[in-house]
């Protein structure tokens, strides 16, 4: 199934090539139809700022386009990438083909932060309330697995895992607690945590593609690294790695992508398990081929989950709910036939 | 206790929290041996090597590699010159056999270089030398455990590095692979002058191959010397607490052990 450095360099293109064509072709979709020329040209009339080009476009498709449309859609697609991105580092650092930005409690801390600005209805901070307390949650969540699972400054993939899993659990209890607490408000709770991507905007769009550019070029600068950190910390040492620096560097930047992308979407899960997985079993281990691969299946896979509920579905399903009903028997399948290939 | 070159080591105590490792060792080892580490199992002797490669540091005293700190070595460049052969090599990843071989390279290319025709020669050295080319192609995750420590030996070999470190590197071969690696690393150090330092379980294979023994016992070392001098019926006697007998063989030509079983 491996395939060469010819065909990987083909996939990559071709995934690239299909998320764009996605791109334009969801926002083509949706209660009003918008043909793709047409949005190719309410495009290049924005970015050359050439009113000629709307000529005879109805005067609705750039406000459509515009300011409903692609800031959802970018959205959907830079938080894919994200957490897809986020997996592949967690489970590089965690030595653990099935780790995910869920195993570190990440995920958990933001939603407990995002519960508690709702509960409160802090609105000091008008829109970006929510955001900023579920970036705190979980940063701080960050913090205490990793004072947990360090220890004379190292770090060790089991204890990492398993803090996380003490943690996440807590943070669980946390969340039913001021669920109950919001008594009547609970249900704006329980919709943000099931995650959506409804009237976001571009500065949602700014602050998600920043995060995932400064992943990018991180996780690309240390994937060799990370590719001899499989090798165990012993032997990354003994090869000229600095393993300790290399672990905390990567774990700090996949943690602040991946709250960034839950501060602005709720909770999406699977994605970051999966896509690596898939896209392992397609280019192999290796981190440099491995890391563009996902981050573009992953902004395709969001992508068309989040415009299936907007434009396919009759009813709009939180899209935290679908990609956890598609990912999950998906995810049964996989493991269990790693089971049968252990055994 | 520093030499013009090799590693030297004086008054080196390490401890994991509040449970001794290593204490007051006092110790040098000259280039162009081959050492053999022996002692009884939780004696030390891991920790011995990660304090020589810097990956632990000492609680005191200093370790000194070609008269400088461990310490003061950027890892990178103590990696050109010092491999390790660890006890665990559990890779979880698909890598194939070649992949790993080449990450044994890793210090010796630049970050954003790609292998070049010296390094894919290394490799392909390293793994005719170990016998595993013929599974190049093989992923690691699918290898048994012994033909994973192969592959792990032969990225060590691949690291062309003047100083080797083994830590119980044919613990899961079968005595024929053993040998073959021990013959391969007996070699680098006859004719190429290189530094092999063992830690070996198996006795007579220490006393076939080694110039110099270092018994261990608690955290310290009770002796090193020439094998000939220091391997005796005594030291294994106090060291390892069994009834045994050293003799000279005829068929190894070396001093070989032989033990009493049970009586």
């Amino acid at each position: 199934m491996r395939h060469s450095g010819y065909q990987i360099w083909l996939l990559t293109l071709s995934l690239a090539a299909a998320t764009f064509g996605a791109i334009v072709y969801a926002t083509g979709m949706g209660h009003i139809a918008v043909p793709a020329t047409e949005i190719v040209r309410v495009i290049a009339a924005r970015i050359t700022s050439n009113p000629a080009l709307l000529v005879g476009i109805d005067p609705v498709f750039p406000f459509v386009v515009f300011d409903v449309r692609l800031p959802r859609i970018l959205t959907a697609t830079l938080v894919g990438g994200g957490l897809a991105m986020s997996g592949v580092i967690y489970q590089g650092i965690l030595l653990n083909p099935l780790a995910d930005p869920y195993t570190l409690g990440v995920s958990s801390g933001a939603a407990f932060g995002a519960a508690l600005a709702l509960l409160a209805n802090l609105s000091m901070m008008g829109h970006f309330s929510v955001p900023l307390f579920a970036f705190a949650g979980a940063a701080l969540t960050l913090l205490v697995v990793l004072y947990l699972s360090s220890f004379n400054e190292q770090i060790s993939a089991n204890t990492l895992i398993l803090s996380g899993v003490i943690v996440g659990a807590i943070l669980a209890a946390g969340i039913s607690f001021l669920k109950y607490l919001a008594d009547e408000q609970v249900s704006v709770i329980i919709f943000w945590l099931m995650g959506s991507f409804a009237s976001r905007t571009w500065a949602d769009v700014a602050i998600v593609a920043g995060a995932v550019l400064c992943g990018l070029v991180l996780s690309l600068y240390y994937a060799r690294d990370l590719n001899i950190l499989s090798l165990g910390s012993r032997s990354a040492d003994t090869l000229g790695v600095e393993s300790t620096r290399v672990r905390w560097i990567l774990l700090l930047g996949a943690s602040l992508v991946t709250a960034v992308c839950v501060s602005v979407s709720g909770i999406i899960g699977f994605i970051g398990l999966i896509v690596p997985h898939l896209m392992r079993f397609l280019v192999g281990p290796d981190n440099r081929k491995l890391l563009p691969v996902s981050i573009l299946a992953g902004a395709l896979l969001l992508l068309v989950a989040d415009t299936v509920t907007r434009a396919v579905l009759p009813v709009e399903v939180p899209i935290g709910v679908l990609t956890a009903l598609i990912g999950g028997p998906f995810f049964c399948v996989i493991f269990r036939r790693r089971q049968r290939r252990a055994v | 206790m520093t030499t013009a070159n090799g590693f030297g080591l004086t008054g080196v105590s390490f401890a994991y929290g509040e449970t001794p490792a290593l204490a007051d060792l006092n110790i040098s080892l000259k280039p162009g041996k081959f050492y053999g580490i022996v002692g009884p199992n939780g004696c030390g002797k891991t920790t011995f090597l990660d304090l020589l490669t810097g990956g632990k540091s000492p609680d005191q005293g200093s370790v000194t590699f070609m008269d400088r700190p461990v310490a003061d070595y950027r890892r990178r460049d103590l990696a050109r010159l010092v491999a390790l052969v660890p006890q665990d090599f559990g890779i979880d990843f698909a890598f194939t056999v070649q992949e790993v071989v080449l990450m044994g390279r890793h210090p010796h290319i630049g970050r954003f270089s790609s292998p070049g025709a010296e390094d894919w020669r290394q490799v392909d050295a390293a793994m005719a030398a170990i016998g595993i080319s013929h599974f190049k192609d093989r992923f690691i995750n699918e290898l048994s455990g012994g033909e994973k420590q192969r592959v792990v030996v032969a990225r060590a070999l691949a690291q062309q590095t003047p100083y080797l470190l083994f830590d119980e590197a044919t613990s899961s071969l079968d005595v024929r692979y053993t040998m073959q690696i021990f013959n391969v690393a007996r070699s680098l150090v006859k004719e190429e002058g290189r530094t092999v330092i063992a830690v070996i379980h198996n006795l007579n294979l220490a006393a076939a191959y080694c110039d110099e023994i270092i018994f261990m016992q608690r955290g310290k070392v009770v002796t090193c010397g020439p094998t000939d001098t220091v391997l005796d019926e005594a030291m294994i006697k106090n060291v390892f607490g069994v009834e045994n007998r050293v003799a000279f063989d005829d068929f190894s030509k070396t001093k070989q052990v032989s033990f009493r079983y049970w009586s």
